[in-house]
Protein backbone atom coordinates (compact mmCIF):
# COMPACT_ATOMS: atom_id res chain seq x y z
CA UNK A 1 0.00 0.00 0.00
CA UNK A 2 1.55 3.39 -0.42
CA UNK A 3 1.67 6.05 2.33
CA UNK A 4 -1.07 7.90 1.55
CA UNK A 5 -3.82 5.02 1.06
CA UNK A 6 -2.25 3.40 4.29
CA UNK A 7 -3.23 6.21 6.01
CA UNK A 8 -6.74 6.43 4.38
CA UNK A 9 -7.43 3.07 4.92
CA UNK A 10 -6.21 3.41 9.00
CA UNK A 11 -8.28 6.24 9.15
CA UNK A 12 -10.97 4.47 7.73
CA UNK A 13 -10.80 1.19 10.34
CA UNK A 14 -10.65 3.78 13.20
CA UNK A 15 -12.45 6.96 12.58
CA UNK A 16 -12.00 7.95 15.89
CA UNK A 17 -8.77 6.43 17.69
CA UNK A 18 -6.73 9.18 14.95
CA UNK A 19 -6.17 12.21 16.00
CA UNK A 20 -4.03 13.28 13.21
CA UNK A 21 -1.90 12.25 10.18
CA UNK A 22 1.28 13.27 7.63
CA UNK A 23 3.29 12.05 5.71
CA UNK A 24 6.74 12.76 4.89
CA UNK A 25 9.02 11.41 1.97
CA UNK A 26 7.47 8.06 1.74
CA UNK A 27 6.83 7.53 5.47
CA UNK A 28 3.05 7.60 6.90
CA UNK A 29 2.55 8.60 10.42
CA UNK A 30 -0.33 8.26 12.55
CA UNK A 31 -1.51 9.93 15.75
CA UNK A 32 -3.42 7.55 17.85
CA UNK A 33 -4.94 8.56 21.31
CA UNK A 34 -3.52 6.09 24.21
CA UNK A 35 -6.88 4.72 25.20
CA UNK A 36 -7.50 2.95 21.29
CA UNK A 37 -3.52 1.77 20.88
CA UNK A 38 -4.14 -1.90 21.74
CA UNK A 39 -6.93 -2.13 19.45
CA UNK A 40 -5.31 -0.45 16.61
CA UNK A 41 -1.99 -2.13 16.63
CA UNK A 42 -3.93 -5.48 17.37
CA UNK A 43 -5.57 -4.40 13.72
CA UNK A 44 -2.41 -3.51 12.28
CA UNK A 45 -0.42 -7.10 12.78
CA UNK A 46 -3.59 -9.41 11.97
CA UNK A 47 -5.68 -7.04 9.39
CA UNK A 48 -4.51 -9.06 6.17
CA UNK A 49 -4.67 -5.31 4.46
CA UNK A 50 -1.80 -4.41 6.98
CA UNK A 51 -0.36 -7.31 7.99
CA UNK A 52 2.70 -5.62 10.17
CA UNK A 53 4.67 -8.38 11.22
CA UNK A 54 7.75 -6.90 12.35
CA UNK A 55 8.02 -3.98 15.25
CA UNK A 56 10.43 -2.29 13.51
CA UNK A 57 11.56 0.12 16.83
CA UNK A 58 9.65 1.79 19.51
CA UNK A 59 11.06 4.98 21.48
CA UNK A 60 9.62 8.08 22.64
CA UNK A 61 10.34 11.70 22.40
CA UNK A 62 10.47 14.65 25.05
CA UNK A 63 8.81 17.52 23.52
CA UNK A 64 9.17 19.75 27.22
CA UNK A 65 11.58 21.90 26.11
CA UNK A 66 10.58 21.58 22.13
CA UNK A 67 10.95 24.95 20.27
CA UNK A 68 12.17 26.96 22.72
CA UNK A 69 15.73 26.58 21.03
CA UNK A 70 16.23 28.25 17.88
CA UNK A 71 16.91 26.13 14.86
CA UNK A 72 20.62 25.83 14.07
CA UNK A 73 20.68 26.02 10.45
CA UNK A 74 23.46 23.47 9.02
CA UNK A 75 25.75 24.09 5.81
CA UNK A 76 25.67 22.61 2.83
CA UNK A 77 29.20 21.12 1.17
CA UNK A 78 28.80 24.22 -1.03
CA UNK A 79 29.16 26.46 2.09
CA UNK A 80 25.08 27.84 1.87
CA UNK A 81 23.13 27.32 5.06
CA UNK A 82 20.04 25.50 4.50
CA UNK A 83 17.15 24.22 6.33
CA UNK A 84 15.74 21.52 5.54
CA UNK A 85 11.94 22.87 5.14
CA UNK A 86 12.99 25.19 2.88
CA UNK A 87 14.86 22.16 0.85
CA UNK A 88 12.32 19.85 0.96
CA UNK A 89 8.24 20.92 0.27
CA UNK A 90 6.33 19.81 2.45
CA UNK A 91 2.76 19.22 0.78
CA UNK A 92 1.05 17.07 3.93
CA UNK A 93 2.83 18.88 6.89
CA UNK A 94 3.83 17.81 10.37
CA UNK A 95 0.65 19.19 12.54
CA UNK A 96 2.72 20.23 15.13
CA UNK A 97 4.21 19.21 19.10
CA UNK A 98 1.77 17.98 20.82
CA UNK A 99 -0.16 19.18 24.32
CA UNK A 100 1.17 16.19 25.88
CA UNK A 101 4.68 16.20 27.08
CA UNK A 102 5.97 12.78 25.38
CA UNK A 103 5.16 11.24 22.34
CA UNK A 104 5.73 7.21 22.28
CA UNK A 105 6.42 6.22 19.22
CA UNK A 106 5.93 2.53 17.22
CA UNK A 107 7.12 1.86 13.86
CA UNK A 108 5.92 -1.03 11.77
CA UNK A 109 7.23 -2.79 8.86
CA UNK A 110 5.20 -5.61 6.71
CA UNK A 111 7.46 -7.87 5.49
CA UNK A 112 5.00 -9.31 2.79
CA UNK A 113 3.45 -6.34 1.81
CA UNK A 114 6.81 -4.13 2.31
CA UNK A 115 4.79 -1.33 3.31
CA UNK A 116 5.65 0.49 6.61
CA UNK A 117 3.78 3.05 9.39
CA UNK A 118 4.56 4.95 12.04
CA UNK A 119 2.05 5.33 14.91
CA UNK A 120 2.68 8.32 17.56
CA UNK A 121 1.15 8.49 21.13
CA UNK A 122 0.75 11.12 23.30
CA UNK A 123 1.35 10.79 26.75
CA UNK A 124 1.12 13.13 29.63
CA UNK A 125 3.82 13.81 31.98
CA UNK A 126 1.74 13.32 34.93
CA UNK A 127 0.18 10.27 34.01
CA UNK A 128 3.16 9.00 32.30
CA UNK A 129 1.55 5.51 31.42
CA UNK A 130 0.45 3.80 28.02
CA UNK A 131 -0.48 0.14 27.11
CA UNK A 132 2.28 -2.21 26.59
CA UNK A 133 2.34 -4.31 23.42
CA UNK A 134 3.98 -7.12 24.46
CA UNK A 135 1.11 -9.11 23.70
CA UNK A 136 1.37 -8.76 20.35
CA UNK A 137 5.04 -7.96 19.74
CA UNK A 138 7.30 -9.95 22.48
CA UNK A 139 10.42 -7.94 20.67
CA UNK A 140 8.75 -4.54 22.48
CA UNK A 141 9.95 -6.24 25.90
CA UNK A 142 13.21 -4.48 26.12
CA UNK A 143 12.06 -1.50 24.07
CA UNK A 144 9.76 -0.61 26.44
CA UNK A 145 12.01 -1.49 28.93
CA UNK A 146 14.46 1.26 27.48
CA UNK A 147 11.93 3.90 27.23
CA UNK A 148 10.75 3.14 30.78
CA UNK A 149 14.68 3.93 31.46
CA UNK A 150 15.23 6.53 29.43
CA UNK A 151 12.16 8.59 29.61
CA UNK A 152 10.12 7.39 32.84
CA UNK A 153 7.12 6.48 31.02
CA UNK A 154 5.59 3.00 32.42
CA UNK A 155 3.92 0.55 30.20
CA UNK A 156 0.75 -0.85 31.38
CA UNK A 157 0.57 -4.66 31.17
CA UNK A 158 4.58 -5.33 31.25
CA UNK A 159 5.90 -8.44 32.28
CA UNK A 160 9.03 -6.84 34.01
CA UNK A 161 8.99 -3.40 33.42
CA UNK A 162 13.02 -2.68 35.39
CA UNK A 163 15.84 -0.57 33.42
CA UNK A 164 17.78 -2.09 31.20
CA UNK A 165 20.67 0.15 30.29
CA UNK A 166 21.19 2.07 33.41
CA UNK A 167 21.73 0.88 37.23
CA UNK A 168 19.13 0.23 39.71
CA UNK A 169 20.35 2.53 41.73
CA UNK A 170 20.15 5.56 38.79
CA UNK A 171 17.92 8.26 40.02
CA UNK A 172 15.84 9.60 37.60
CA UNK A 173 15.29 9.25 33.77
CA UNK A 174 18.95 10.78 31.51
CA UNK A 175 17.24 11.16 28.49
CA UNK A 176 14.42 13.46 29.84
CA UNK A 177 14.91 17.18 28.66
CA UNK A 178 14.81 18.30 32.62
CA UNK A 179 17.65 15.87 33.92
CA UNK A 180 20.50 18.07 34.34
CA UNK A 181 23.20 17.29 31.12
CA UNK A 182 26.52 17.31 33.79
CA UNK A 183 24.64 15.12 36.20
CA UNK A 184 26.40 11.96 37.07
CA UNK A 185 25.51 9.08 39.49
CA UNK A 186 28.85 6.90 39.87
CA UNK A 187 28.13 3.75 41.62
CA UNK A 188 32.33 3.96 42.31
CA UNK A 189 35.01 6.95 42.91
CA UNK A 190 34.40 10.16 42.69
CA UNK A 191 31.34 12.52 40.52
CA UNK A 192 33.42 13.82 37.82
CA UNK B 1 87.22 -16.67 37.93
CA UNK B 2 89.60 -18.93 36.95
CA UNK B 3 88.58 -20.67 33.37
CA UNK B 4 85.72 -18.25 33.25
CA UNK B 5 87.35 -15.80 31.12
CA UNK B 6 87.05 -18.89 28.24
CA UNK B 7 83.59 -19.70 29.86
CA UNK B 8 82.11 -16.20 28.40
CA UNK B 9 80.10 -14.96 31.50
CA UNK B 10 77.57 -11.63 32.10
CA UNK B 11 77.37 -9.83 35.20
CA UNK B 12 74.49 -7.55 36.20
CA UNK B 13 72.38 -6.13 38.94
CA UNK B 14 69.46 -8.70 40.29
CA UNK B 15 66.84 -5.34 39.72
CA UNK B 16 67.94 -4.72 36.33
CA UNK B 17 67.96 -8.32 35.42
CA UNK B 18 64.09 -8.68 37.12
CA UNK B 19 63.23 -5.43 35.33
CA UNK B 20 64.69 -6.55 32.47
CA UNK B 21 62.93 -10.55 32.32
CA UNK B 22 59.82 -8.73 33.17
CA UNK B 23 59.79 -5.80 30.45
CA UNK B 24 60.47 -8.54 27.93
CA UNK B 25 57.64 -10.64 29.03
CA UNK B 26 55.05 -8.36 29.45
CA UNK B 27 51.73 -10.88 30.12
CA UNK B 28 48.57 -8.26 29.34
CA UNK B 29 44.68 -8.50 30.02
CA UNK B 30 42.83 -6.44 27.18
CA UNK B 31 39.39 -4.86 28.98
CA UNK B 32 38.38 -4.04 25.61
CA UNK B 33 34.69 -2.10 25.50
CA UNK B 34 34.41 -0.05 22.71
CA UNK B 35 36.28 0.81 19.22
CA UNK B 36 39.44 1.10 20.39
CA UNK B 37 39.40 -2.61 20.24
CA UNK B 38 39.76 -2.86 16.58
CA UNK B 39 43.07 -1.00 16.66
CA UNK B 40 44.29 -2.89 19.93
CA UNK B 41 43.93 -5.88 17.52
CA UNK B 42 45.19 -4.18 14.41
CA UNK B 43 48.29 -3.41 16.87
CA UNK B 44 48.41 -7.13 18.33
CA UNK B 45 48.27 -8.96 14.96
CA UNK B 46 51.28 -9.67 12.60
CA UNK B 47 51.77 -6.12 10.42
CA UNK B 48 52.78 -4.21 13.81
CA UNK B 49 52.99 -7.45 16.19
CA UNK B 50 53.16 -6.64 19.66
CA UNK B 51 55.32 -10.15 20.03
CA UNK B 52 58.63 -7.70 18.74
CA UNK B 53 57.85 -6.38 22.45
CA UNK B 54 57.38 -9.51 24.22
CA UNK B 55 53.88 -8.59 24.40
CA UNK B 56 52.42 -11.32 22.23
CA UNK B 57 50.10 -13.52 24.86
CA UNK B 58 47.21 -11.77 26.05
CA UNK B 59 45.86 -13.07 29.17
CA UNK B 60 42.10 -13.24 29.47
CA UNK B 61 42.64 -13.77 33.26
CA UNK B 62 43.54 -10.94 35.37
CA UNK B 63 45.40 -13.28 37.70
CA UNK B 64 47.36 -14.12 35.15
CA UNK B 65 47.78 -11.18 34.04
CA UNK B 66 50.78 -8.25 34.92
CA UNK B 67 49.29 -5.37 32.55
CA UNK B 68 45.67 -4.13 32.39
CA UNK B 69 45.08 -2.67 28.86
CA UNK B 70 41.84 -0.58 28.92
CA UNK B 71 40.63 -0.21 26.03
CA UNK B 72 37.74 1.50 25.16
CA UNK B 73 34.99 3.55 26.90
CA UNK B 74 34.19 2.78 30.51
CA UNK B 75 30.15 3.62 31.79
CA UNK B 76 29.55 4.17 35.52
CA UNK B 77 27.84 1.12 35.01
CA UNK B 78 30.83 -0.97 33.90
CA UNK B 79 33.32 0.87 36.42
CA UNK B 80 32.96 -1.74 39.52
CA UNK B 81 33.47 -4.52 37.53
CA UNK B 82 36.77 -2.54 36.27
CA UNK B 83 37.91 -2.17 39.87
CA UNK B 84 37.52 -5.04 40.46
CA UNK B 85 39.21 -6.60 37.65
CA UNK B 86 42.15 -4.57 38.33
CA UNK B 87 42.11 -5.80 41.99
CA UNK B 88 42.23 -9.22 41.11
CA UNK B 89 45.68 -8.88 39.69
CA UNK B 90 48.48 -9.39 41.39
CA UNK B 91 51.34 -7.56 41.90
CA UNK B 92 53.95 -5.71 40.61
CA UNK B 93 50.62 -4.34 38.24
CA UNK B 94 50.41 -1.68 35.13
CA UNK B 95 48.26 -0.30 33.69
CA UNK B 96 47.98 1.13 30.51
CA UNK B 97 44.91 3.80 29.49
CA UNK B 98 44.34 2.91 25.61
CA UNK B 99 41.87 5.30 23.89
CA UNK B 100 40.87 9.45 24.72
CA UNK B 101 38.00 8.02 26.32
CA UNK B 102 39.67 6.26 28.68
CA UNK B 103 42.33 9.08 29.58
CA UNK B 104 39.79 11.70 29.91
CA UNK B 105 36.07 10.64 29.05
CA UNK B 106 36.90 12.07 25.74
CA UNK B 107 34.12 13.79 23.87
CA UNK B 108 31.72 12.36 26.16
CA UNK B 109 30.18 14.70 28.78
CA UNK B 110 26.85 12.82 29.88
CA UNK B 111 25.28 10.59 32.77
CA UNK B 112 26.75 7.31 31.57
CA UNK B 113 30.76 7.69 30.82
CA UNK B 114 33.48 7.75 33.44
CA UNK B 115 35.81 11.01 32.62
CA UNK B 116 39.20 9.23 32.51
CA UNK B 117 39.59 5.76 34.49
CA UNK B 118 42.40 7.61 36.56
CA UNK B 119 39.65 8.74 38.63
CA UNK B 120 39.09 4.72 39.60
CA UNK B 121 42.70 3.14 39.35
CA UNK B 122 46.00 4.36 38.93
CA UNK B 123 47.34 4.94 35.54
CA UNK B 124 50.57 4.35 34.24
CA UNK B 125 50.91 5.44 30.77
CA UNK B 126 48.25 7.00 28.88
CA UNK B 127 48.07 6.26 25.00
CA UNK B 128 45.09 9.08 23.99
CA UNK B 129 43.72 9.11 20.56
CA UNK B 130 40.52 8.47 18.99
CA UNK B 131 41.26 5.75 18.00
CA UNK B 132 45.12 5.69 18.57
CA UNK B 133 46.84 4.91 15.71
CA UNK B 134 49.08 1.33 15.91
CA UNK B 135 52.37 3.94 16.08
CA UNK B 136 51.37 5.31 19.04
CA UNK B 137 50.61 2.17 20.85
CA UNK B 138 53.73 0.70 19.75
CA UNK B 139 55.26 4.07 21.23
CA UNK B 140 53.44 3.83 24.35
CA UNK B 141 54.12 -0.11 25.28
CA UNK B 142 57.83 0.80 24.48
CA UNK B 143 57.56 3.78 27.21
CA UNK B 144 56.04 1.59 29.43
CA UNK B 145 59.20 -0.87 28.98
CA UNK B 146 61.03 2.00 30.04
CA UNK B 147 59.36 2.99 33.59
CA UNK B 148 59.53 -0.74 34.43
CA UNK B 149 62.63 -1.11 33.76
CA UNK B 150 63.58 1.87 36.16
CA UNK B 151 61.32 1.01 38.66
CA UNK B 152 63.17 -1.98 39.32
CA UNK B 153 66.78 -0.53 38.26
CA UNK B 154 66.66 1.77 41.56
CA UNK B 155 65.50 -1.00 43.67
CA UNK B 156 61.67 0.70 44.49
CA UNK B 157 58.67 1.50 42.33
CA UNK B 158 57.68 4.91 42.01
CA UNK B 159 53.75 5.59 42.72
CA UNK B 160 51.61 5.57 39.35
CA UNK B 161 50.62 9.12 38.44
CA UNK B 162 46.95 9.68 39.82
CA UNK B 163 44.97 12.75 38.34
CA UNK B 164 45.27 15.45 41.27
CA UNK B 165 41.71 15.75 43.72
CA UNK B 166 38.97 17.69 41.98
CA UNK B 167 36.86 20.27 43.64
CA UNK B 168 33.55 19.80 42.68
Amino acid sequence: MSTTSLIQAVEKKFPDAIQASHAYRGDATVFVRPECLLDLARALRDDRAFQMNLLVDLTAVDFSSFGSQSQVAFFTPSGVTARPAQEIPDEDPWPGPPDTRFVIVYHFFSLSLKHRLRLEVPVGEADAEVDSITSLWAGADWLEREVWDMFGVRFRGHPNLKRILMYEKFVGHPLRKDYPVNKRQPLVGPVN
Amino acid sequence: MTGSEQAGFLTTRIGEAIGWARKNSIFQYPFVTACCGMEYMATACSHYDVDRFGAGLPRFSPRQADVLFVVGTISHKLAPVLKKIYEQMAEPKWVVSFGVCTCTGGFYDNYATVMGIDTLIPVDIYIPGCPPRPEYVLDGLIKLQKKMQAQHANGQRPSPETRPEMVP
